[in-house]
Parts: C-alpha cells; structure tokens; sequence
C-alpha cells in the first residue's frame, strides 16, 4: 500500500496547541501542503500574528517572525522590501488583523505589497478566552456581548473581503470555508493562488477562511462547524471578490 | 485495501473524522486514553477503509495518514 | 581628504546611513525630521534601496522590524509625539534581540506641544521606550559632524549587541546647516546573521524570531542573558568630552543642542577667570558614569543644563553618588537657552 495522504513536510512535528477541533489546524495544513506543492518552504517567511495563532511559528517549518499585535502585515512589508525573491505570507486572526490591525491591512493592501494573507475569521478573541471580535456577528454572546451583540452600541462586523476589494492593490480576495471535504479542497486552491500571485509578482492575495471555535461558542466541534454554516455563511458569503486575473479579462486591457 | 493510521497521541478526539467518514467506520476509542486525556479515533472495519482521506482532509492536527 | 559640503543635519544624517550600508528606510511624516525623510526618498530609488512612508508611525516601526528580522541594516526616523508611538515596535525588537536605528529629532512636549527643539525624552529614550525590562543605545550628537560621525558606530553596535540603536538630535540639529565631511561607504564586511528569518533554503532549522516566552524562567533567563550584555556595553561603551575640566570647580553636564550654548558659556566664564568646564554626554545610554566620577572627585559642584524641566539630572545625581551639589538650570517648551542665562546660572552659583 502506497501512502495518499500524510503531515507535508512544511509542518513541524511540534503538537498543535490548539483545542480540539479548532480548524487553524486545517488552515496550517493547507498552507504547508502548499509550500510544498510550490517547492517554496526554503524561501518562505512567515509572519506570526498575536492571537491563538501566535505559536504558528513553531508549527510552519520555514523561517518565521513573530509581529506585535496588528502589525503582522507592517512587519511582512519590511521582510517583503527586504528580502526581493522571498516569499512572504502572513497568519492572521480577525481581532488582529480587522480591528486592531485595520490599518496596516488596508494599506498594505492598497499598496499592492505583495505578500499573501491568510486570514482566520472565527467571529471571536479566541486566545484571550472569547471576546467579541471585529468579524462577531449580530446578536452573537460573547463575554464581552453577555446580551448579544447589540449593533446600536457595539456597530456592525467588518466584511473585510468585500472591503479590499474595493482598493486597486488587491490581486485576490477570497472567502472560503474548511467546513467539509469539497470546502476544504476548495480552499487549499486559493490559498495556492494566493501563493502562485505572490510569486508571478501580481500583488496582494487574501484569503479568509471562515473557522470555528468550539471553545469559546460552546459548542461540539461537530456542531461548531454546523454553527458556522447556519450564521457565519449567510453574513459572509463564500466566493471571489476580487481576481485581477479575471477582471483585467472582463475590461479587456489585456487583450 | 486500504487503511488510515492515527496518531493516537496527537489526536484530540474532536470527531471531525467520524463525522465525515462515509464509511462511518471511524469512532472515539472507548478503551484507549491518549496522554492528553482524550478518546482518540480509531477504525472500526479495517476491510471497508476506500482510502478517500476524507478523514485525513478534516483532521485539524494532521493526525491520520492514509494508505491504499 | 573628502570635501567639506555645507548641509542641513537631518540630510546629512540621512546620507551617512546610506553609507553606513542602510538600504532601507520606513518613516512617516512629521516636523522637524521632515527633510530627514525627504531626502530618503530622493537618494533611495536611485541606489535600488528602499523608501516608503507607512501609513503611520506604528506601521513604520514595523516594518523596520520586518525587515530587521531579514538581517538587512534598516531605519526609521521621527520626532517624539511619533517616537511615542513607535515604542510598541522597539519594545519588541528589543524582546527579539533585532538591531535598527532610530532616530528622534525631539521637540516640545508633552501631547502634540510644539515644534521648537527639546531635549524632554530624555527619560523616554534612556528608561521606558515601551514596556518590559530593556534598554536601547543612545547617541546625543552636538554638531552635524557628529551626527554623521555616529551613525556607522550606531548601526555597527546595534549590529554587535543586537538591540536597537537611537540617535536623539533635536529640532536645531536637524534643521541647522553647518559644513560637514561625509563618510566614505563602509567596507567592513557586515558582521554575519546566523539566526535572520531569511529563508533558510533547506540548508538549516527553520529561525524564528520572537518576543514570546510564555514560561517565567525563559523569559527570565533571557532578560538576564541580555542585561550582561548592558553590562558589558555600559563598561566598554560610555562616550562623552571632557572639556576643561581638570581644574574645574564648576562642571556642567549638557548633551545635544544644550551643549553648544553650555561651551560657550563655559568660555565666557573662563574669560571671567572662572574655573568652570563641560563634560558633553555622547552616549547617553550607556551614561557616561565615569566621566561623571572624575569630576566629582576634584570639582566643588556640577550644574545640569538641559532643555526640559530635568531629565538627565538625575543620571548625574546617581553617577555622582551625591558626593557634591548637583544644580539643574533648563528652559522648556521648544525654547534653547542663550549663553548669558547660563552664565548668569554659573555666576550665582560661584559667588
């Protein structure tokens, strides 16, 4: 019998941290496979980013910085202008990267730097035990919404997908989900692309992966991912928000 | 033929791979406890294995490694 | 002998970076390091370095991070309300053992304060940049020469020790024009970065450069490890001018821009017969300690000239040892004080 499925090499052994369930696994095996795939693991850079996926620097096995909280995107401009022919991606959560990280995201995306973001939306501050994050939907409890989330006091999610694909910078803009095997193939292709645009040179690729947090919605990791097709879907739709490939295809400008 | 393995001390028993296997011949072990503290997934008819990987895609830490 | 060019000290800094081997500048703008940047943008593109203003001052920080943990020499430039904002991105690369130069052009504060030169972060520079046990190097250049002079050692140093680097000027530094010689481009071969987040091509264990320790003893076994290098630096490093100061009863203590008034003052009262000298702190951290013992040891009294309400004084005091009268004389707010208040100070205080 031949092996057809087994850890890529671009994973460390070093055990997971996080909690059972918890689908920033899936996402750090799709990112590694992708490495992998592309050959690039020896000239990638990671960029840790504060949050549960904090330690994701002792589980990519290519070289990895860990940046403040927010800034990962800041601090992969300077690894990306510094270092021409590496390939540089981020690992974000939501409260990282649409809250306090707002800025930094918005204009290294409007930049076109070109680096890929992987983006982890669980609608909720995971590390710190269950906040409501940027991305926390309406009427969602979280222990910082004991009553919901109440959109006259505490505002609107972010829709960050929809909101880079506005800015002229942004290669690719994607929302995808791990929720099922088809999803799960579904996003490891763009997160290659995402990868292959940094590499053709084309500019800024995100991806953002709706996730589940068992933990803190206080649910089953089974019914976790349930919750997130039945909530998490309908307010954030799957699909490609900006492809710069297809649209410069639709205009016509390359012909 | 085939088979999947699962590090039993990697996994956490969070389901996933019972969930989606479409054999339905994965479950938690109710013997075994993994240093972790946890009932890790086990086969349950090593002769209906199909070596999909559906188990392996879904598994958040990488746990299982398939073989066909 | 290179010739002597006539330039503005924000511009000339500026340039002895790039020949220092600084290929990469992040900055953000604010007065008065405005031509500081200015000319970053002008000279950058043309040796294929790198430019570009962040979006803030936090992002640019950052990014001299980012490119830091790549091993490359990078820095970034900003007046103190900026610097503040900055101490976040030095706190963690003083937590991830990364070299940078970073350069405060001060002015008034506190808040938004003013525009006018000040020498009021001092503390901020030498004491608290950002939170956690660390400190960083600090240069207080007195002419556009030494600006230019201490930016190859400044970047040399962050390199050998592996911490970050301040130059702390003023608004009247940077903005006044005076004939400078620039350095020739380095050519010591850059000291080698086994542990730079480079990419490590197959060939090693991934490098991960981090501030996060999440087990006390780690961390405090880190911090630990990276106080004897302080200690070494304080023991080896310490830079400053004595100037007439064997005889001296009166010794004044002043960096920067204070300096240049507190000399002239030092001269006139010497014309008066006075016994009166400086010692210029160039490094203020590591302080020049030593120099401070000396002239405790024979000198009656020292007096502290600053632009603040007194920072540095009390790093006289504790070098001191409070073995003799330490006064303080400092004007504030963006206002530099004139030769004749300072020598009026001196007068009152020797009559």
């Amino acid at each position: 019998m031949d092996v057809v499925f087994k850890k890529p090499h671009a994973l460390t052994d070093a055990p997971l941290h996080y909690c059972p369930g918890c689908t920033h696994g899936i996402v750090h095996r799709l990112v590694a496979e992708v490495l992998d795939e592309l050959g690039v693991e020896g000239k990638a850079v990671g960029v840790a980013s504060v949050g549960c996926s904090v330690m994701s620097y002792n589980y990519f096995g290519c070289d990895m910085v860990q940046a403040p909280h927010g800034r990962a995107q800041a601090v992969a401009t300077g690894l990306r202008r510094a270092l021409p022919d590496g390939v540089i991606f981020t690992y974000q959560g939501d409260g990282d990267l649409a809250a306090i990280g707002t800025a930094e995201t918005v204009h290294a995306a409007t930049r076109g730097e070109n680096i890929t973001v992987i983006f982890i939306n669980n609608a909720i501050y995971g590390m710190t035990g269950g906040q409501m994050a940027p991305t926390s939907l309406p009427n969602q409890i979280t222990q910082t919404t004991p009553y919901g989330r109440d959109v006259n006091s505490a505002g609107f999610p972010v829709r960050v997908c929809e909101m880079l694909s506005t800015l002229d910078g942004v290669a690719l803009a994607q929302r995808v989900t791990v929720d099922s095997v088809k999803n799960v193939k579904i996003a490891k292709a763009a997160i290659k692309k995402a990868f292959q645009n940094q590499i053709e040179g084309k500019g800024y690729s995100i991806v953002e992966v709706l996730s589940t947090c068992p933990t803190n919605w206080g649910l089953s990791p089974v019914d976790a991912l349930q919750w997130l097709r039945d909530n998490m879907i309908p307010y954030y739709p799957l699909g490609v928000y900006k492809d710069a490939d297809k649209r410069d295809n639709m205009k016509g400008d390359k012909e | 033929m085939a088979k999947i393995i699962v590090d039993e001390n990697v996994c956490k028993g969070c389901a996933l791979c019972v969930n989606t296997c479409p054999k339905k011949i994965i479950a938690l072990s109710k013997s075994k406890i993994n240093a972790k503290g946890y009932h890790p997934a086990e086969l349950t008819d090593e002769n209906a294995c199909i070596g999909c990987a559906f188990c392996a895609t879904m598994c958040p830490d990488t746990a299982i490694t398939v073989y066909k | 002998m290179a010739d002597k060019v006539l330039m503005k000290g924000n511009e000339a800094l500026a340039e002895a970076a790039i020949q220092a081997g600084c290929h990469h500048f992040f900055g953000y703008p604010i007065t008065p390091q405005t031509e500081l940047a200015a000319y970053m943008a002008k000279r950058m593109p043309k040796i294929g370095g790198t430019y570009l203003q962040a979006e803030s001052e936090i992002a640019a920080i950052n990014m001299v991070l980012g490119a830091s943990a790549a091993g490359v020499r990078a820095m970034t430039s900003s007046s103190s309300p900026g610097i503040s904002l900055k101490g976040e991105g030095i706190s963690y690369m003083a937590g991830s053992d990364l070299p940078a130069l970073i350069i405060n052009v001060q002015r008034g504060g506190p808040g938004l304060g003013g525009i006018q030169p000040s020498q009021a972060d001092y503390w901020q520079a030498t004491k608290a940049l950002g939170h956690g046990d660390f400190q960083v190097l600090v240069f207080a250049p007195s002419t556009v020469q030494e600006m230019v002079d201490l930016v190859q050692g400044a970047f040399d140093m962050a390199d050998k020790y592996r911490m970050p680097a301040m130059i702390l000027a003023d608004g009247m530094l940077g903005q006044m024009m005076e004939p400078v010689v620039l350095p020739e481009k380095s050519e010591k071969e850059p000291i080698a970065k086994p542990w730079a987040s480079c990419g490590h091509k197959g060939e090693r264990e991934h490098n991960i450069v981090n501030s996060l320790y999440l087990t006390p003893n780690a961390l405090e076994n880190l911090v630990k490890e990276r106080y004897e290098r302080y200690e070494t630096i304080k023991k080896n490093e310490q830079m400053a001018e004595e100037y007439l100061t064997e005889d001296a009863e009166l010794i004044l203590v002043a960096y920067g821009a204070s300096s240049r008034v507190a000399k002239g003052a030092v001269n006139k009262a010497r014309e008066k017969g006075l016994k009166v000298g400086l010692i210029r702190p160039i490094t203020l951290w590591p302080f020049p300690t030593d120099a401070i013992k000396r002239a405790a040891s024979h000198a009656k009294a020292l007096l502290t000239v600053e632009m603040s309400m007194g920072q540095m004084v009390d790093d006289v005091k504790l070098a001191c040892e409070q073995k003799l009268p330490v006064h303080f004389y400092g004007r504030t707010g963006g206002i530099i004080p004139t030769p004749k208040e300072i020598l009026a100070e001196i007068e009152r205080l020797m009559a």
